[in-house]
Protein backbone atom coordinates (compact mmCIF):
# COMPACT_ATOMS: atom_id res chain seq x y z
CA UNK A 1 0.00 0.00 0.00
CA UNK A 2 2.08 3.14 -1.34
CA UNK A 3 1.60 6.06 1.09
CA UNK A 4 -0.58 8.87 0.26
CA UNK A 5 0.24 12.59 1.13
CA UNK A 6 -2.61 15.18 2.62
CA UNK A 7 -2.81 16.38 -1.61
CA UNK A 8 -3.23 13.12 -2.98
CA UNK A 9 -6.49 13.82 -3.43
CA UNK A 10 -5.83 17.42 -5.70
CA UNK A 11 -3.39 15.73 -7.33
CA UNK A 12 -5.86 12.65 -8.99
CA UNK A 13 -8.93 15.63 -9.06
CA UNK A 14 -6.19 17.81 -11.45
CA UNK A 15 -5.62 13.87 -13.22
CA UNK A 16 -1.84 13.72 -12.51
CA UNK A 17 -0.14 11.03 -13.28
CA UNK A 18 0.66 8.81 -10.02
CA UNK A 19 3.81 6.74 -9.77
CA UNK A 20 5.59 5.09 -6.66
CA UNK A 21 8.11 7.35 -5.42
CA UNK A 22 10.01 5.58 -2.96
CA UNK A 23 6.78 4.08 -1.31
CA UNK A 24 4.68 7.11 -2.08
CA UNK A 25 1.98 7.81 -4.62
CA UNK A 26 3.32 11.25 -6.02
CA UNK A 27 2.51 12.69 -9.18
CA UNK A 28 5.16 12.48 -11.61
CA UNK A 29 3.50 15.27 -14.14
CA UNK A 30 0.08 16.91 -15.00
CA UNK A 31 0.61 16.64 -18.56
CA UNK A 32 3.47 17.92 -19.62
CA UNK A 33 6.78 17.39 -17.25
CA UNK A 34 8.93 20.01 -19.88
CA UNK A 35 5.74 22.38 -19.96
CA UNK A 36 5.99 22.40 -16.12
CA UNK A 37 9.79 22.60 -16.42
CA UNK A 38 9.85 26.11 -18.68
CA UNK A 39 6.86 26.80 -15.87
CA UNK A 40 9.14 26.95 -13.45
CA UNK A 41 12.18 28.53 -15.18
CA UNK A 42 10.03 31.40 -16.59
CA UNK A 43 7.02 31.83 -14.05
CA UNK A 44 6.25 30.18 -10.91
CA UNK A 45 5.20 26.45 -10.27
CA UNK A 46 4.66 24.35 -7.01
CA UNK A 47 5.53 21.03 -6.10
CA UNK A 48 3.86 18.68 -3.27
CA UNK A 49 6.88 17.48 -1.38
CA UNK A 50 4.90 16.06 1.56
CA UNK A 51 7.08 12.82 1.18
CA UNK A 52 9.96 14.60 2.85
CA UNK A 53 11.05 13.37 6.37
CA UNK A 54 11.31 16.42 8.93
CA UNK A 55 12.70 15.79 11.99
CA UNK A 56 12.91 18.08 15.01
CA UNK A 57 15.86 18.39 17.51
CA UNK A 58 15.53 19.57 20.86
CA UNK A 59 18.23 19.66 23.66
CA UNK A 60 20.82 21.11 25.71
CA UNK A 61 23.23 18.93 23.45
CA UNK A 62 21.41 19.46 20.02
CA UNK A 63 24.03 21.59 18.68
CA UNK A 64 27.42 19.39 19.90
CA UNK A 65 25.39 16.51 19.06
CA UNK A 66 25.09 17.99 15.14
CA UNK A 67 28.45 19.05 15.26
CA UNK A 68 29.24 15.51 15.62
CA UNK A 69 26.52 13.62 13.39
CA UNK A 70 26.91 16.26 10.37
CA UNK A 71 30.05 16.92 7.94
CA UNK A 72 29.31 20.94 7.53
CA UNK A 73 28.98 22.83 10.42
CA UNK A 74 26.12 23.69 12.62
CA UNK A 75 27.96 26.42 14.75
CA UNK A 76 28.24 27.99 11.26
CA UNK A 77 24.60 29.30 11.67
CA UNK A 78 24.24 32.39 14.11
CA UNK A 79 20.70 33.83 12.77
CA UNK A 80 17.46 32.12 13.53
CA UNK A 81 16.50 30.11 10.50
CA UNK A 82 19.06 30.11 8.63
CA UNK A 83 19.84 26.63 6.39
CA UNK A 84 22.69 24.86 5.88
CA UNK A 85 23.14 21.68 3.41
CA UNK A 86 24.96 18.99 4.66
CA UNK A 87 26.06 15.05 4.11
CA UNK A 88 25.61 12.90 7.24
CA UNK A 89 28.50 10.44 6.58
CA UNK A 90 29.46 7.14 8.17
CA UNK A 91 32.68 6.25 9.39
CA UNK A 92 34.01 5.42 6.07
CA UNK A 93 33.32 8.88 4.70
CA UNK A 94 30.31 7.41 2.95
CA UNK A 95 27.33 9.58 2.33
CA UNK A 96 24.22 8.34 4.59
CA UNK A 97 22.60 11.23 3.12
CA UNK A 98 22.11 14.39 2.00
CA UNK A 99 20.31 17.02 4.07
CA UNK A 100 19.15 20.52 4.91
CA UNK A 101 19.57 21.79 8.43
CA UNK A 102 17.76 24.89 9.64
CA UNK A 103 18.92 26.27 12.50
CA UNK A 104 15.92 27.80 15.21
CA UNK A 105 18.35 28.15 18.63
CA UNK A 106 21.34 26.67 20.33
CA UNK A 107 19.07 23.99 21.60
CA UNK A 108 16.96 23.60 18.42
CA UNK A 109 16.88 22.68 15.10
CA UNK A 110 15.08 21.48 11.99
CA UNK A 111 16.62 18.56 9.62
CA UNK A 112 14.46 18.07 5.84
CA UNK A 113 16.01 14.52 4.96
CA UNK A 114 15.43 12.53 1.96
CA UNK A 115 11.78 10.20 2.09
CA UNK A 116 13.37 7.25 -0.01
CA UNK A 117 16.31 6.75 3.13
CA UNK A 118 13.93 7.58 5.98
CA UNK A 119 14.14 4.61 8.32
CA UNK A 120 17.67 4.20 7.84
CA UNK A 121 18.55 8.00 8.70
CA UNK A 122 16.12 7.60 11.44
CA UNK A 123 17.75 4.68 12.98
CA UNK A 124 21.40 5.80 12.05
CA UNK A 125 20.53 9.55 14.25
CA UNK A 126 18.92 7.54 16.83
CA UNK A 127 22.37 5.38 17.19
CA UNK A 128 24.14 8.60 17.70
CA UNK A 129 22.21 10.14 19.54
CA UNK A 130 22.19 8.05 22.41
CA UNK A 131 25.79 9.69 23.92
CA UNK A 132 23.94 13.49 23.62
CA UNK A 133 20.99 14.83 25.88
CA UNK A 134 18.98 15.09 22.83
CA UNK A 135 15.41 14.39 21.36
CA UNK A 136 14.97 13.76 17.67
CA UNK A 137 11.03 13.92 17.42
CA UNK A 138 9.94 13.43 13.57
CA UNK A 139 7.19 15.15 12.17
CA UNK A 140 5.00 13.56 10.21
CA UNK A 141 2.12 15.30 10.55
CA UNK A 142 3.59 17.97 8.68
CA UNK A 143 3.18 18.31 4.50
CA UNK A 144 5.51 20.59 2.39
CA UNK A 145 4.73 22.31 -0.16
CA UNK A 146 7.69 24.00 -2.73
CA UNK A 147 6.86 27.34 -5.01
CA UNK A 148 9.62 27.72 -7.23
CA UNK A 149 10.58 29.93 -10.01
CA UNK A 150 11.13 34.11 -10.65
CA UNK A 151 7.37 35.04 -9.54
CA UNK A 152 7.23 32.53 -6.51
CA UNK A 153 7.58 35.49 -4.42
CA UNK A 154 5.20 37.83 -5.78
CA UNK A 155 2.69 34.79 -6.31
CA UNK A 156 3.04 33.61 -2.73
CA UNK A 157 2.36 37.28 -1.87
CA UNK A 158 -1.05 37.20 -3.61
CA UNK A 159 -1.89 34.40 -1.11
CA UNK A 160 -0.66 35.64 2.27
CA UNK A 161 -0.52 39.37 1.79
CA UNK A 162 0.21 39.68 5.34
CA UNK A 163 3.60 38.16 4.61
CA UNK A 164 4.03 40.06 1.32
CA UNK A 165 6.99 42.10 3.10
CA UNK A 166 8.65 39.66 5.09
CA UNK A 167 8.25 37.01 2.26
CA UNK A 168 9.85 39.82 0.00
CA UNK A 169 12.57 40.26 2.72
CA UNK A 170 14.01 37.04 3.77
CA UNK A 171 17.27 36.57 2.86
CA UNK A 172 17.65 33.18 0.85
CA UNK A 173 18.30 29.88 2.09
CA UNK A 174 16.89 31.02 5.40
CA UNK A 175 13.34 30.53 6.72
CA UNK A 176 11.12 32.55 9.08
CA UNK A 177 8.70 31.02 11.45
CA UNK A 178 4.22 32.06 11.12
CA UNK A 179 2.54 30.29 13.44
CA UNK A 180 2.48 26.83 12.69
CA UNK A 181 3.67 27.47 9.13
CA UNK A 182 7.45 26.93 8.47
CA UNK A 183 8.32 29.24 5.32
CA UNK A 184 11.51 28.45 4.00
CA UNK A 185 13.04 30.58 0.77
CA UNK A 186 15.33 27.41 -0.12
CA UNK A 187 14.60 24.64 -3.11
CA UNK A 188 15.39 21.87 -5.59
CA UNK A 189 15.34 23.83 -8.34
CA UNK A 190 17.60 26.37 -8.86
CA UNK A 191 15.40 29.32 -8.88
CA UNK A 192 14.26 31.41 -6.06
CA UNK A 193 11.14 30.39 -4.02
CA UNK A 194 9.90 29.17 -1.06
CA UNK A 195 9.61 25.75 0.92
CA UNK A 196 6.46 25.42 3.13
CA UNK A 197 6.49 22.95 5.92
CA UNK A 198 2.67 23.42 7.56
CA UNK A 199 -0.15 21.18 9.48
CA UNK A 200 -1.16 18.46 7.01
CA UNK A 201 -4.79 19.77 7.47
CA UNK A 202 -3.14 23.11 6.06
CA UNK A 203 -2.02 21.92 3.18
CA UNK A 204 -4.77 21.19 1.05
CA UNK A 205 -6.25 25.21 1.28
CA UNK A 206 -2.57 26.71 0.33
CA UNK A 207 -2.11 24.26 -2.61
CA UNK A 208 -6.09 25.43 -4.13
CA UNK A 209 -5.40 29.03 -2.70
CA UNK A 210 -2.05 29.25 -4.81
CA UNK A 211 -3.30 27.59 -7.79
CA UNK A 212 -6.23 30.33 -8.01
CA UNK A 213 -3.52 32.65 -7.88
CA UNK A 214 -2.12 30.97 -11.03
CA UNK A 215 0.37 28.68 -9.42
CA UNK A 216 0.65 25.84 -11.81
CA UNK A 217 0.91 21.98 -10.08
CA UNK A 218 4.13 20.55 -11.38
CA UNK A 219 5.39 16.87 -11.11
CA UNK A 220 8.55 15.35 -9.90
CA UNK A 221 9.77 14.76 -13.35
CA UNK A 222 10.26 18.45 -14.04
CA UNK A 223 11.60 18.52 -10.44
CA UNK A 224 14.33 15.90 -11.24
CA UNK A 225 15.19 18.13 -14.39
CA UNK A 226 15.42 21.32 -13.04
CA UNK A 227 17.18 20.00 -10.03
CA UNK A 228 19.98 18.21 -12.45
CA UNK A 229 20.25 21.52 -14.76
CA UNK A 230 20.78 22.87 -11.43
CA UNK A 231 23.35 20.82 -10.86
CA UNK A 232 22.53 19.61 -7.98
CA UNK A 233 22.66 15.71 -6.45
CA UNK A 234 20.33 13.36 -5.99
CA UNK A 235 20.81 11.02 -3.52
CA UNK A 236 21.08 7.43 -4.42
CA UNK A 237 21.84 8.22 -7.71
CA UNK A 238 24.96 10.90 -7.74
CA UNK A 239 25.91 9.78 -4.35
CA UNK A 240 25.66 7.19 -1.75
CA UNK A 241 27.35 4.71 1.07
CA UNK A 242 29.56 3.92 -1.44
CA UNK A 243 31.00 7.39 -2.31
CA UNK A 244 32.58 10.22 -0.21
CA UNK A 245 31.27 13.93 -0.87
CA UNK A 246 35.03 14.68 -2.31
CA UNK A 247 34.05 11.98 -5.06
CA UNK A 248 30.82 13.53 -5.31
CA UNK A 249 31.49 17.62 -5.84
CA UNK A 250 30.39 18.53 -2.69
CA UNK A 251 33.52 19.50 -1.07
CA UNK A 252 32.21 22.46 -0.14
CA UNK A 253 29.78 20.72 1.96
CA UNK A 254 32.95 19.51 4.38
CA UNK A 255 33.66 21.89 6.88
CA UNK A 256 37.82 21.01 7.83
CA UNK A 257 37.71 24.11 10.20
CA UNK A 258 37.80 23.79 13.29
CA UNK A 259 40.11 21.08 13.06
CA UNK A 260 39.09 19.83 16.71
CA UNK A 261 35.70 19.10 15.41
CA UNK A 262 35.96 15.21 15.07
CA UNK A 263 32.77 14.50 12.80
CA UNK A 264 31.44 11.09 12.24
CA UNK A 265 33.61 10.09 8.85
CA UNK A 266 36.44 12.78 9.07
CA UNK A 267 39.23 10.67 9.55
CA UNK A 268 38.12 8.71 6.52
CA UNK A 269 38.57 11.76 4.34
CA UNK A 270 41.51 13.18 5.60
CA UNK A 271 42.71 9.60 4.74
CA UNK A 272 41.06 9.95 1.28
CA UNK A 273 42.25 13.57 1.19
CA UNK A 274 45.63 12.66 1.80
CA UNK A 275 45.90 9.85 -0.72
CA UNK A 276 44.57 11.44 -3.22
CA UNK A 277 40.87 11.51 -4.10
CA UNK A 278 40.36 8.72 -7.34
CA UNK A 279 36.99 9.88 -8.73
CA UNK A 280 35.00 13.35 -9.43
CA UNK A 281 31.53 14.27 -10.08
CA UNK A 282 30.99 16.62 -13.71
CA UNK A 283 28.92 17.95 -15.17
CA UNK A 284 28.41 16.62 -18.74
CA UNK A 285 27.21 18.33 -21.64
CA UNK A 286 26.00 16.01 -24.85
CA UNK A 287 27.48 17.48 -27.93
CA UNK A 288 25.66 14.67 -30.54
CA UNK A 289 22.41 13.79 -30.88
CA UNK A 290 20.58 11.62 -28.14
CA UNK A 291 19.77 11.44 -24.40
CA UNK A 292 22.09 10.75 -21.81
CA UNK A 293 20.77 8.30 -18.92
CA UNK A 294 21.64 7.12 -15.56
CA UNK A 295 24.07 3.64 -15.84
CA UNK A 296 25.94 4.32 -19.40
CA UNK A 297 29.59 3.76 -19.10
CA UNK A 298 31.89 7.00 -19.91
CA UNK A 299 35.13 6.63 -21.84
CA UNK A 300 37.94 9.23 -20.66
CA UNK A 301 41.71 8.53 -21.91
CA UNK A 302 42.14 7.69 -18.27
CA UNK A 303 39.75 5.36 -17.77
CA UNK A 304 36.08 4.75 -17.57
CA UNK A 305 33.57 6.51 -15.54
CA UNK A 306 29.55 6.56 -15.06
CA UNK A 307 26.76 8.54 -15.88
CA UNK A 308 25.00 9.37 -12.18
CA UNK A 309 21.97 11.37 -13.33
CA UNK A 310 21.17 11.84 -17.22
CA UNK A 311 18.41 13.65 -18.73
CA UNK A 312 17.55 16.08 -21.59
CA UNK A 313 17.72 19.62 -20.62
CA UNK A 314 14.67 21.67 -21.40
CA UNK A 315 16.56 24.72 -21.13
CA UNK A 316 19.10 24.05 -22.91
CA UNK A 317 17.65 21.96 -25.58
CA UNK A 318 20.55 19.66 -25.41
CA UNK A 319 20.89 16.14 -23.09
CA UNK A 320 23.16 16.99 -19.59
CA UNK A 321 24.54 14.61 -17.39
CA UNK A 322 26.10 14.38 -14.27
CA UNK A 323 28.84 11.67 -14.16
CA UNK A 324 31.15 9.85 -11.98
CA UNK A 325 34.77 9.95 -13.88
CA UNK A 326 38.70 9.46 -13.46
CA UNK A 327 40.17 12.16 -11.30
CA UNK A 328 42.00 13.40 -14.30
CA UNK A 329 39.20 13.01 -16.86
CA UNK A 330 39.87 14.32 -20.22
CA UNK A 331 37.70 17.58 -21.59
CA UNK A 332 35.41 15.65 -24.02
CA UNK A 333 34.88 12.04 -22.69
CA UNK A 334 32.81 9.73 -25.15
CA UNK A 335 29.65 8.12 -23.39
CA UNK A 336 28.33 4.73 -25.27
CA UNK A 337 24.98 5.27 -26.30
CA UNK A 338 23.60 1.89 -27.37
CA UNK A 339 26.81 1.54 -29.16
CA UNK A 340 26.97 4.55 -30.26
CA UNK A 341 30.26 6.67 -28.88
CA UNK A 342 28.53 10.00 -28.72
CA UNK A 343 30.72 13.22 -27.91
CA UNK A 344 30.49 15.37 -24.68
CA UNK A 345 31.72 18.12 -22.89
CA UNK A 346 32.78 18.49 -19.11
CA UNK A 347 31.67 21.81 -17.82
CA UNK A 348 31.29 23.00 -14.59
CA UNK A 349 28.14 22.90 -13.00
CA UNK A 350 25.31 24.68 -12.52
CA UNK A 351 24.19 24.33 -15.91
CA UNK A 352 21.53 26.81 -15.46
CA UNK A 353 20.67 29.35 -12.71
CA UNK A 354 18.07 31.58 -12.20
CA UNK A 355 16.63 31.21 -15.64
CA UNK A 356 19.63 30.99 -17.35
CA UNK A 357 21.86 28.68 -19.01
CA UNK A 358 25.49 29.46 -17.22
CA UNK A 359 27.79 31.83 -19.38
CA UNK A 360 30.82 29.34 -18.64
CA UNK A 361 28.83 26.42 -20.11
CA UNK A 362 27.57 28.59 -22.92
CA UNK A 363 31.54 29.74 -23.57
CA UNK A 364 32.54 26.05 -23.88
CA UNK A 365 30.11 24.99 -25.68
CA UNK A 366 30.53 27.59 -28.25
CA UNK A 367 34.14 27.47 -28.24
CA UNK A 368 33.32 23.24 -29.37
CA UNK A 369 30.16 24.32 -31.52
CA UNK A 370 31.85 27.30 -33.27
CA UNK A 371 29.15 29.28 -33.23
CA UNK B 1 -10.87 6.53 -23.35
CA UNK B 2 -7.53 5.91 -25.62
CA UNK B 3 -8.00 6.79 -29.19
CA UNK B 4 -7.49 3.70 -30.76
CA UNK B 5 -8.22 3.94 -34.60
CA UNK B 6 -9.92 1.05 -35.98
CA UNK B 7 -8.32 0.92 -39.34
CA UNK B 8 -5.32 0.08 -37.63
CA UNK B 9 -3.41 -2.96 -36.59
CA UNK B 10 -1.27 -3.26 -32.53
CA UNK B 11 1.17 -4.88 -31.60
CA UNK B 12 1.51 -6.38 -27.72
CA UNK B 13 4.77 -4.04 -28.00
CA UNK B 14 2.26 -1.15 -28.22
CA UNK B 15 3.27 0.08 -31.94
CA UNK B 16 0.48 0.96 -34.59
CA UNK B 17 0.77 -0.70 -38.00
CA UNK B 18 -0.97 0.83 -41.09
CA UNK B 19 -0.94 -1.39 -44.49
CA UNK B 20 -0.64 0.92 -47.11
CA UNK B 21 -0.47 -1.55 -49.40
CA UNK B 22 1.28 -5.15 -50.05
CA UNK B 23 4.17 -2.92 -50.57
CA UNK B 24 4.27 -0.36 -48.01
CA UNK B 25 3.26 -0.89 -44.31
CA UNK B 26 3.95 2.09 -41.87
CA UNK B 27 4.70 2.02 -38.49
CA UNK B 28 4.37 4.54 -35.17
CA UNK B 29 3.70 3.71 -31.63
CA UNK B 30 0.04 4.20 -30.29
CA UNK B 31 -1.29 7.46 -28.04
CA UNK B 32 -1.29 4.82 -25.07
CA UNK B 33 2.65 4.31 -25.60
CA UNK B 34 3.19 7.75 -26.14
CA UNK B 35 1.00 8.82 -22.96
CA UNK B 36 3.28 6.62 -20.81
CA UNK B 37 6.48 7.46 -22.01
CA UNK B 38 5.61 11.57 -21.69
CA UNK B 39 7.36 14.25 -23.36
CA UNK B 40 9.55 13.09 -26.44
CA UNK B 41 12.99 14.54 -26.69
CA UNK B 42 14.60 12.43 -29.64
CA UNK B 43 13.82 9.72 -31.98
CA UNK B 44 16.45 7.76 -33.48
CA UNK B 45 15.38 6.63 -36.85
CA UNK B 46 16.75 2.92 -38.92
CA UNK B 47 18.57 3.91 -42.05
CA UNK B 48 16.78 3.61 -45.19
CA UNK B 49 17.24 0.80 -47.68
CA UNK B 50 18.15 -1.50 -44.31
CA UNK B 51 17.06 -4.74 -44.45
CA UNK B 52 15.01 -5.55 -40.83
CA UNK B 53 13.49 -8.42 -39.68
CA UNK B 54 9.97 -9.09 -37.89
CA UNK B 55 10.47 -8.04 -34.40
CA UNK B 56 13.84 -6.13 -34.72
CA UNK B 57 14.20 -3.27 -32.51
CA UNK B 58 15.04 -0.71 -35.32
CA UNK B 59 14.12 2.47 -34.21
CA UNK B 60 14.06 4.58 -30.67
CA UNK B 61 12.07 6.67 -29.22
CA UNK B 62 13.26 8.80 -26.28
CA UNK B 63 10.93 10.64 -23.58
CA UNK B 64 12.41 12.71 -20.98
CA UNK B 65 11.76 9.65 -18.53
CA UNK B 66 13.08 6.71 -20.32
CA UNK B 67 14.18 5.31 -23.78
CA UNK B 68 11.87 2.57 -25.70
CA UNK B 69 12.83 0.00 -28.66
CA UNK B 70 10.23 0.36 -31.83
CA UNK B 71 10.07 -2.73 -33.20
CA UNK B 72 9.43 -3.50 -37.42
CA UNK B 73 5.96 -5.99 -37.55
CA UNK B 74 6.75 -6.99 -40.42
CA UNK B 75 10.60 -8.47 -42.63
CA UNK B 76 11.44 -6.20 -45.03
CA UNK B 77 13.08 -2.58 -46.50
CA UNK B 78 12.86 0.28 -44.55
CA UNK B 79 11.37 2.49 -46.98
CA UNK B 80 11.07 5.53 -45.85
CA UNK B 81 11.99 7.26 -41.96
CA UNK B 82 9.85 10.51 -40.70
CA UNK B 83 12.65 12.79 -41.23
CA UNK B 84 10.40 15.74 -39.31
CA UNK B 85 10.88 13.87 -36.26
CA UNK B 86 14.77 14.94 -36.18
CA UNK B 87 13.78 18.50 -35.29
CA UNK B 88 10.57 17.96 -33.73
CA UNK B 89 10.26 14.94 -32.02
CA UNK B 90 7.17 15.68 -30.26
CA UNK B 91 4.94 15.35 -33.19
CA UNK B 92 4.92 11.27 -31.52
CA UNK B 93 3.13 13.29 -28.79
CA UNK B 94 0.97 15.55 -30.65
CA UNK B 95 -0.20 13.31 -33.42
CA UNK B 96 0.82 9.83 -32.96
CA UNK B 97 -1.28 7.92 -35.27
CA UNK B 98 -0.60 10.83 -38.35
CA UNK B 99 1.97 13.48 -38.49
CA UNK B 100 4.11 11.20 -35.85
CA UNK B 101 4.89 8.06 -37.82
CA UNK B 102 8.16 6.37 -37.51
CA UNK B 103 9.10 4.63 -40.49
CA UNK B 104 7.89 2.47 -43.35
CA UNK B 105 8.74 -1.11 -44.33
CA UNK B 106 8.57 -2.43 -48.51
CA UNK B 107 7.53 -5.97 -46.75
CA UNK B 108 9.20 -8.98 -48.01
CA UNK B 109 6.25 -10.76 -46.47
CA UNK B 110 2.59 -9.69 -45.14
CA UNK B 111 2.28 -13.22 -42.62
CA UNK B 112 3.44 -11.82 -39.61
CA UNK B 113 0.45 -9.15 -39.94
CA UNK B 114 -2.20 -12.21 -39.37
CA UNK B 115 -0.71 -11.72 -35.73
CA UNK B 116 -1.38 -8.26 -35.01
CA UNK B 117 -4.27 -7.22 -32.77
CA UNK B 118 -7.14 -5.48 -34.23
CA UNK B 119 -8.57 -2.19 -32.39
CA UNK B 120 -10.90 -4.32 -30.08
CA UNK B 121 -7.97 -7.02 -29.24
CA UNK B 122 -5.75 -3.98 -28.46
CA UNK B 123 -8.42 -2.06 -26.85
CA UNK B 124 -8.65 -5.16 -24.42
CA UNK B 125 -5.23 -5.57 -24.15
CA UNK B 126 -4.36 -1.89 -22.25
CA UNK B 127 -7.61 -3.14 -19.62
CA UNK B 128 -5.29 -6.00 -19.28
CA UNK B 129 -2.37 -4.81 -18.47
CA UNK B 130 -3.80 -1.26 -16.65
Amino acid sequence: MLKKTPLHALHQQAGAKLVDFGGWEMPIHYGSQVEEHHQVRKGVGMFDVSHMTVVDVEGADAQAFLRHLLANDVARLQTAGKALYTCMLNENGGVVDDLIVYYLSPERYRLVVNAATREKDLAWMDRQASAFSVQLEEQPQLAMIAVQGPEAVSHLATVLPDLAGQLAEQPRFSAFVHLEWFLARTGYTGEDGYEIILPAEDAPGLWEQLEQAGVRPCGLGARDTLRLEAGMNLYGQDMDESTTPLESALAWTVAWEPADRQFIGRKALEKQKAEGIPRKLVGLVLLDRGVLRHGQVVQCAAGQGEITSGSFSPTMGRSIAMARVPADCDAQPLVDVRGRKLRTLVVRMPFVRDGQVSEAVTEKLNEITGE
Amino acid sequence: MQDIPADLKYTTSHEWVLVESDDLVRVGISEHAQSQLGDMVFVELPEVGAQVSAGDAVAVVESVKAASDVYSPVPGEIVEVNEALEASPELVNSDPYVDGWLFAVKPDSLDALDALLDAEGYRSLLEEEA
